[in-house]
C-alpha cells in the first residue's frame, strides 16, 4: 500500500512517499519561499523518486493544522484537488500528532509546540513511552504559561520539540529537570510522518473522502473575534435575530 | 478539434469554476457568491473569505464539470488567476488549479484577473477589431487599458486615488445604503435628479488620462455631514444621481479622448462597474455621436466569474502560453506583466 503524505502546515514543506515498512522517498525544503512555489513541484519529484504511479496511490494523507491558516489551505486544497481527480480517499492528519509521532518512544510526555504568533503556540500533550500516538489533551492555542499549567495535571517528565521552542527556550528551561529537549532536527515537521500516521489511520478505516477534509483552524479570523467581541457587548445575539 | 477549457477564479469574494469551449461557449460558469458572508463586516474579510473558498472550491468545480456535461479528462487545460486580488484567496484556487492540470497531465494557463474582465467581451463577440480600447471599472481598479493585439496591453490611464467602484461603497455606506454599494446607487439615482447637487469633478491636469475619485467621494461626504449639522433632510435619491453623473462623466470623457487620440474605433467596458446602466447608457451614446462601437459584457458576466478567465485562457492557448507549477499568486499582479 502506497501513501502520499503532503505536509504544508507551518513555514517548511514536506512531501513523501511510504508503504507498510518504509519511506520509499522524501523531499523537505525549509527554504523560505512561499508552499505555493515548492508544493507541487516537489510532490511531482517525490512520486517518481520513489517509482510510483499516482494510479499505484491508495490515499493521500495531508497535515490538517493546527498551523499557518494559508499554508494549512495550500496544502489540503493541494491534497484533496489530487485526491479527487486520482478518485482517492484523504486521511486528514493532526500536524501536532505528526511532529510527535517519531518521538514517542520517550519516557515521558511529549509536547510539540509550535509558533502561534501573539505570543501563542498550537500544542497537545502526548503520552510517550508505548510507540504509537495517545493525546492526552484537545490540539490547543495557548501561551507557554498556560500550557505550563496544564503540564501540572502530570508529573512526568516532558520533552518538547516544534518550531516553538526555539521562541520559548527559556520560559521551558525555568521548568527545570523537568523539561527535555529534542534534538534541532526533531523540531520541524515531516511529510513522511504525516504518510506513517496516514498509512495506519488507512488501515483502520479512518480516511474520508476529498471534499470532506477540513483545517483545523482552532482560532476564529481576527474579524470574526471582533465582530463577536463587538456584538456581545452591545447585547445582541449571534442567532440572526 | 473544439478546445475545452475550465476556468478557476478566487480573488476576491466568488468562487467560481466555468468550463468553456473555444474560447465562445459557455457550457458551464458556477459562481459561489459571499456577499452574504461579509455583509455584517461591511466589505470583506481576507481570511474570512480565504475559508469559504476553501470550503467551496471543490464543489464549484465539480459543478461546472457536471453542468457542462464533461469529465477531467475532456478538458485541454486548467485555467486559473493568480493575480491581483487577495493573496490568501487567490492562492486557493491558484493550489487547486496547480493541483488539477498536474493530476490531469494538461497543461496550465495563468490568467490576469484584469485580463478575464476584458476579455468578458470576447465571449460574445470574438471578431472584434484591434486596437481596441477598454475602461476597466471596478471595486479594486479604473484603468484605461490600449490593447493592440490579444495579450498585448498598454496602459494609458489609472485611476490615483479610490478606483470608480471603491467610491460608489465608499459613498453608499456614508448614506446608510449598504454593501456593496454600486448596484444600491444605480438603483436609487433612477430616482434622483442628477442636476439637483454640485458634485465635483476630477479632469486632474491637460492631457491626462489618469483618474482621481477621492475627491468626489469626500464632496458627498461633506455634503452628508453639513446637512447633518443644519438638521437638515438630504434627498439621497438626488445625491446618488449626482454622484453617480460626476463620475460617470469622467469615466465616459477621458475614455472617448482617449479612443480620439489613439484613434481607435471600438470601446470596451469591463469590470463590475460596466454593469451601471447609465455608464452604458452615457457612453453608448456619447460614443455613437463620434462613430465610436462600444461593447459591454453581459451584466452577469461584469462581475467576477470563472467563465471570462478561461475565455482569456483560450487566447493564452493558442500561443502556448503556458504556466510553470511553480506558480504562485501575485496580488499585485499588472496587466500584461505575466510573472511566471
Ligand atoms: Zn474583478
Amino acid at each position: 500500500m502506497y501513501v502520499l503524505g503532503i505536509e504544508a502546515a507551518t513555514p517548511v514543506a514536506g512531501v513523501a512517499v511510504v508503504d507498510e515498512k518504509k519511506v520509499l522517498a522524501e523531499r523537505f525544503v525549509n527554504n523560505k519561499l512561499t508552499h505555493s512555489v515548492n508544493l507541487l513541484p516537489m510532490i511531482k519529484d517525490v512520486i517518481k523518486d520513489a517509482q510510483v504511479e499516482p494510479g499505484q496511490l491508495e490515499g493521500i494523507a495531508v497535515s490538517s493544522g493546527p498551523g499557518s491558516f494559508t499554508g494549512l489551505r495550500i496544502g489540503m486544497t493541494t491534497a484533496k484537488t489530487l485526491a479527487h481527480v486520482w478518485n482517492l480517499p484523504v486521511v486528514p492528519v493532526s500536524t501536532l500528532d505528526a511532529l510527535a509521532y517519531p518521538v514517542t518512544g520517550y519516557d515521558g510526555l511529549v509536547c510539540p509546540i509550535l509558533n502561534a504568533r501573539k505570543n501563542e503556540v498550537y500544542s497537545a500533550v502526548y503520552q510517550g513511552r508505548e510507540k504509537g500516538i495517545k493525546r492526552l489533551t484537545n490540539l490547543m492555542a495557548v501561551s507557554i504559561e498556560e500550557l505550563k499549567k496544564i503540564l501540572c495535571r502530570w508529573q512526568d517528565k516532558v520533552l518538547f520539540l516544534g518550531d516553538g521552542v526555539d521562541i520559548y527556550y527559556q520560559q521551558i528551561k525555568d521548568m527545570g529537570r523537568r523539561a527535555d529537549f529534542a534534538a534541532f532536527s526533531a523540531n520541524l515537521p515531516r511529510g513522511a510522518a504525516v504518510a506513517e500516521i496516514g498509512l495506519k489511520k488507512l488501515k483502520k478505516g479512518e480516511a474520508i473522502s476529498a471534499l470532506e477534509v477540513k483545517p483545523e483552524y482552532i482560532r476564529l479570523s481576527e474579524a470574526e473575534v471582533k465582530w463577536a467581541e463587538k456584538n456581545k457587548s452591545a447585547g445582541k445575539c449571534n442567532c440572526g435575530n | 478539434m473544439s478546445v475545452v477549457i475550465l476556468g478557476i477564479e478566487t480573488s476576491c469574494d466568488e468562487t467560481s469554476a466555468a468550463v468553456i469551449v473555444d474560447g465562445i461557449d459557455i457550457k458551464s460558469n458556477i459562481i459561489a457568491s459571499q456577499v452574504e458572508l461579509h455583509r455584517k463586516f461591511g466589505g470583506v474579510v481576507p481570511e474570512v473569505a480565504s475559508r469559504k473558498h476553501y470550503e467551496l472550491i471543490n464543489h464549484v468545480i465539480i459543478e461546472a464539470l457536471e453542468e457542462a456535461g464533461v469529465t477531467y479528462q475532456d478538458l485541454d487545460a486548467v485555467a486559473v488567476t493568480y493575480g491581483p486580488g487577495l493573496v490568501g484567496a487567490l492562492l486557493v484556487g491558484v493550489s487547486a488549479g496547480k493541483a488539477m492540470a498536474y493530476a490531469l497531465g494538461k497543461p496550465l494557463i495563468g490568467v490576469n484577473h484584469i485580463e478575464g474582465h476584458i476579455y468578458a467581451n470576447f465571449l460574445h463577440q470574438p471578431d472584434l477589431q484591434f486596437p481596441l480600447l477598454c475602461l476597466v471599472v471596478s471595486g479594486g481598479h479604473t484603468d484605461l487599458v490600449l490593447i493592440e493585439h490579444h495579450g498585448v496591453y498598454r496602459p494609458l490611464g489609472r485611476t490615483r486615488d479610490d478606483a470608480a467602484g471603491e467610491a460608489f461603497d465608499k459613498v453608499a455606506r456614508a448614506m446608510g445604503l449598504g454593501y456593496p454599494g454600486g448596484p444600491l446607487i444605480d438603483r436609487l439615482a433612477q430616482e434622483g435628479d442628477p442636476q439637483a447637487i454640485y458634485i465635483p469633478r476630477a479632469y486632474l491636469e491637460e492631457g491626462s488620462l489618469d483618474f482621481s475619485f477621492s475627491g468626489t467621494k469626500t464632496a458627498v461626504l461633506n455634503y452628508l455631514n453639513r446637512a447633518q449639522q443644519k438638521g437638515e433632510e438630504v434627498k439621497k435619491a438626488d445625491l446618488a444621481a449626482s454622484f453617480q453623473q460626476s463620475v460617470v462623466d469622467v469615466l465616459v470623457d477621458k475614455t472617448l479622448a482617449a479612443a480620439e487620440w489613439y484613434n481607435v474605433k471600438t470601446v470596451m467596458l469591463a469590470g463590475g462597474v460596466a454593469a451601471n446602466g447609465l455608464l452604458r447608457r452615457q457612453m453608448q451614446q456619447k460614443a455613437g455621436d463620434r462613430n465610436i462601437f462600444v461593447t459591454y459584457p453581459p451584466l452577469e458576466l461584469c462581475t467576477d466569474n470563472a467563465a471570462m478567465i478561461a475565455c482569456s485562457a483560450y487566447y493564452k492557448y493558442l500561443r502556448s502560453d503556458f504556466a510553470p507549477l511553480t506558480l504562485n499568486a501575485v496580488p499585485g499582479l499588472k496587466l500584461g506583466a505575466d510573472k511566471y
